[in-house]
């Protein structure tokens, strides 16, 4: 198996906005910042949890709605003074889709 | 080897002589200073806005520990002067402290006069000199009682409006007929005594005090026509006298205050007296302009300029109260060779006047628009003829040579001796020479030239000095920046959005050249805010630059979850409506149900994706989205009124649902709380609202700018009005008002602060041309804004943002 699932369409993504995808170990929150780039990140800020996804979108980054945290949506850490980290995911935009990778989790859980 | 200086005070007289003498001769001597204040020198004209709250004592000093440690200073901080031996030229303070001297300046400055009368050394009676009395006042207030003070010059009144802002009830009791008389003519007077009286305090004008009355501790004061005023403090700001004991014991002579000569030189030539407790030329001075001025002479002196002398110059007063504008200078007595000049706008509560003699402006007051004040007075100093000028003298400078719109017309025209900033007679072409020689800001302004830095009342004209001579290279640093995208403040991109009618974000950040490619999460949906504020029904609204809870139209709570609160009109529900929360309850399996302190219900712990169908249901029922999450019109609180209160004078019930339903849905900068009471008794709580209505038999009055929040502050009284029609009328130009002029997330009363509560009352109560104007763009903007968002939703918009893209649990599971 590839490991590459796709997860829909880019389009189905508002630019400057934010989607869910639901897996068994939680959340997952695809961003696209911009009309060609999206991001996916574990929809829980590093500080109280609070869910990415519904932030607002500026840049390659995201403000968490709870306490205003800034997360990278590049590198998964948190901006300016606050510091933490969120797991972020491997994911590719072909053809106008969106494929998300689980490979290195799964193998982690295997391991 | 330096000689030794020694000062006895540390006013702000001493400290700028010091500043000056630093830079014309460093290192010439070895400075002591006795302070019987226990701290540094602070600006003592700014003691009024700490007492009104509006700073705090660091942002008033002006000479913190450091400067004193940089130039060498040996400060005795509340170490008072008990003699000085001119003999054998040595001072001795408390503690067995003593200096010697070289040079000696008495800066004692002036004690207040107290009134004789009996009682007048009882617990509660202050007078309004130092930060102890105002740090006295403070303590005093925070009981909330009743305040009268005795004297209605510049210092009594300053003292009076800081008390009211405090939350006392104060009266102002003042031996004249008019207010300031010293300083305003009758009309003026008059003028000012109204405006007073409209924030709730009290002026008896004749008033003559005959005895404080108390046992032990002050409770009230009886004047001499027999009236007794309840008092729980009673400050005296009768005037002062200079403080000259001390010279006078030492064997110098003394008048009225400190005989000194024009190089500021006692009789012994080896003192000096400077500040309020000098006499020059037989004349004492209390305003900080001519003490600056004296301040320069004897620095000059004792740098070696022998030439330097005292020359007294005409000076201006203004009134430190915020929101109350109001200038005067020079001779406005009525007198057979004089004529006057007096422009009258009554519903802008404008009054000017000048007195003209010989074809000079001899006088000059100001009320209400003050803006023009320092080219009358250039005019007057510099006895000008006017005979030219006449016909349009008394609209300004503007005016002169046909009508120009320019706002800066009025300072461009302005001469380059005219002064600008009188505190510390600083004239214009100091300042643009400054400018000129490489400085960009406000603060750079302030720190080489000292203009605004007294009592700031100036810094809008060295602002404008700022922008002539720099043109587009100022970059004004004072203006807070919206964020780290732009240097531009929320009021200039306010403006620029209908200057260069900027119709979307990007086009915005391209125009204004934003510093990053797109926002962040403070200033995007600050703009989003103003541009559909701006154009109506032109701009569409960006979801992605609103928050979250604006997003969907509910609360997100700490676990993710939503809240849920329907609008009850005015508070009111029924059985139907009641009946369909219960079951929307039970059906979503919602975890928590509780009443709102605004009269609401709200639903707790929704899961987004159940949102739709929670709305749906409630929608069903006729309910509506509450707004609860909005900054915008959240609540209008009401108690039962005529309907059923055996107290109630009209129908708040019915008036709350009325202006709810005429308001709901409209955006604003922060959001809106308001109630209705149906009489003074208030049960609505209407007076800590951002807009609150008091119903009273003979009609409405309406309240605004109050807090109960982070702040606590009661509502200021904005008008009464006589029908509920008007009283919608006026609330709706009110939010208008605000909606076009705050500052994103501003609340009203910071809005209304910020403007002045005068700025507003005249705009939406007297001035019935732009009450009207508000209102109807108001209306206007409400025509896109009452569709139902849930309504919406549930029928299919923005149905992404309550839907997981995809499910991969299952398929997981399945693996």
């Amino acid at each position: 198996m590839s490991g590459w699932i796709d997860i829909g369409a880019l389009d189905e993504i508002p630019v400057q906005g934010a989607r869910v995808v639901k897996t068994a170990r939680g959340c997952i929150a695809v961003f696209r910042p911009c009309a060609e780039s999206a991001f996916a990140l574990d929809d829980k800020c590093p500080h109280k949890a609070g869910p990415l996804s519904q932030g607002i979108v500026h840049g390659n980054a995201v403000t968490c709605p709870l306490h205003n945290w800034v997360i990278s949506l590049e590198t998964g850490l948190a901006q300016g003074a606050d510091e933490g980290m969120v797991k972020t995911y491997p994911l590719r935009v072909a053809g106008g889709r969106l494929l998300l990778s689980l490979a290195d989790c799964a193998k982690r859980e295997a391991a | 080897m330096p000689q030794k200086l020694v000062i006895i005070g540390n006013g702000m007289a001493p400290g700028r002589a010091l500043e000056r003498l630093f830079e014309s001769a460093p290192g010439a001597y070895d400075v002591t200073i006795f302070n019987a204040e226990p701290r540094v020198n602070y600006d003592r004209i700014m003691l009024s806005p700490v007492l009104s709250g509006e700073k705090s004592f660091e942002e008033i000093v002006i000479h913190g520990d450091g400067w004193y440690v940089k130039h060498g200073v040996m400060l005795y901080k509340g170490v008072p002067v008990t003699k000085i031996d001119t003999a054998a030229k040595q001072v001795f303070g408390t503690n067995g402290i003593s200096a010697e001297y070289d040079k000696l300046i008495i800066a004692t400055g002036s004690v207040p006069i107290i009134i004789p009368v009996p009682g007048h050394k009882l617990a509660g009676v202050l007078t309004y000199r130092d930060l102890d009395d105002v740090q006295a006042m403070l303590l005093a207030a925070k009981a909330r009682g009743k305040a009268v003070v005795i004297g209605g010059g510049l210092l009594g009144l300053e003292a009076a409006a800081g008390l009211a802002e405090q939350g006392m009830d104060v009266t102002v009791l003042h031996l004249a007929p008019t207010l300031m008389e010293r300083q305003l003519d009758p009309t003026a007077g008059a003028l000012l005594a109204a405006e007073l009286e409209s924030r709730g305090i009290r002026v008896i004008t004749n008033a003559n005090t005959k005895e404080i009355l108390g046992e032990g501790r002050v409770r009230g004061v009886l004047l001499a026509d027999g009236t007794e005023l309840p008092a729980d403090l009673v400050v005296m700001a009768v005037g002062i006298r200079p403080n000259s004991a001390l010279a006078k014991e030492a064997g110098l002579p003394v008048n009225r205050g400190i005989v000194v000569d024009a190089q500021m030189r006692s009789a012994d030539p080896d003192v000096f007296a400077l500040g309020e407790c000098a006499e020059v030329m037989g004349q004492t001075y209390g305003l900080v302009a001519p003490l600056y001025e004296m301040a320069n002479v004897l620095a000059a002196q004792l740098a070696g300029d022998v030439e330097a002398c005292f020359t007294p110059t005409a000076t201006a007063t203004k009134l430190k109260v915020t929101g109350i504008n109001l200038f005067s200078a020079g001779d406005f007595a009525d007198g057979p060779d004089r004529q006057e000049i007096v422009l009258r706008d009554a519903s802008r509560g404008i009054y000017k006047r000048l007195v003209i003699k010989d074809d000079r402006i001899i006088g000059v007051v100001l009320y209400g628009d003050t803006a023009d004040g320092a080219w009358f007075f250039d005019l007057l100093k510099k006895k000008e003829d006017i005979s030219e000028l006449r016909e349009t003298l008394i609209f300004g400078p503007a005016y002169i040579g046909g009508a120009n719109a320019d706002p800066m017309a009025a300072v461009a025209a302005l001469p380059p001796e005219a002064e600008i900033c009188g505190c510390n007679g600083v004239c214009k072409g100091k300042i643009t020479g400054a400018i000129e020689g490489g400085l960009k800001s406000l603060d750079d302004v302030r720190a080489h030239t000292k203009a605004s830095a007294s009592c700031g009342s100036c810094t809008g004209l060295v602002e404008q000095l700022l922008k002539l001579t720099l043109g587009d290279d100022y970059n004004p640093t004072a203006v807070q920046p919206m964020c780290g995208c732009t240097h531009l403040g929320h009021d200039d991109v306010r403006r620029l959005i209908v200057a260069k009618e900027l119709k979307s974000i990007p086009v915005l950040m391209q125009a204004l050249e934003w510093k990053s490619s797109a926002g962040c999460a403070k200033c995007r949906p600050a703009l989003n805010y103003y541009l559909l504020a701006t154009w109506p029904g032109e701009y569409k609204d960006d979801s992605q630059s609103r928050f979250i809870n604006e997003r969907v139209h509910a609360n997100i709570q700490k676990d993710g979850t939503y809240s849920v609160v329907p609008r009850m009109w005015g508070g009111m529900t029924s059985a139907k409506e009641l009946r369909a929360i219960a079951d929307v309850v039970e059906k979503f399996a919602i975890p928590a149900v509780k009443v709102t302190g605004g009269q609401r219900i709200d639903m707790l712990g929704v899961k987004k994706e159940n949102l739709p169908a929670v709305w749906a249901d409630l929608n069903a029922a006729g309910m509506v989205s509450g707004h609860a999450y909005g900054k915008a019109l959240r609540t209008v609180k009401t108690c039962v009124g005529t309907d059923w209160c055996r107290f109630g004078t009209q129908d708040s019930t019915g008036l709350g649902m009325k202006i709810e339903k005429f308001m709901w849905g409209s955006w604003t900068p922060a959001k809106v709380k308001m109630a209705v009471s149906g009489c003074p008794r208030n049960c609505s709580e209407a007076t800590c609202k951002d807009v609150g209505v008091i119903c009273v038999d003979s009609g409405y009055d309406i309240h605004f700018a109050g807090a109960a929040g982070l702040d606590i502050k009661g509502t200021e009284l904005l008008g009464h009005v006589e029908t509920e029609d008007e009283a919608i009328v006026v609330i709706a130009a009110l939010v208008q008002m605000y909606r076009e002029q705050g500052r994103y997330l501003e609340r009203i009363y910071k809005w209304a602060k910020r403007v002045g509560i005068g700025t507003v009352r005249a705009q939406v109560m007297d001035d019935a041309g732009r009450r009207r104007e508000l209102y109807e763009r108001f209306v206007f903007s409400q025509k896109f804004s009452q569709d139902d968002p849930w309504a919406e939703r549930v029928k299919g918009r923005d149905a992404h943002e309550f839907a997981a893209m995809k499910d991969l649990s299952v398929l997981e599971g399945a693996r």
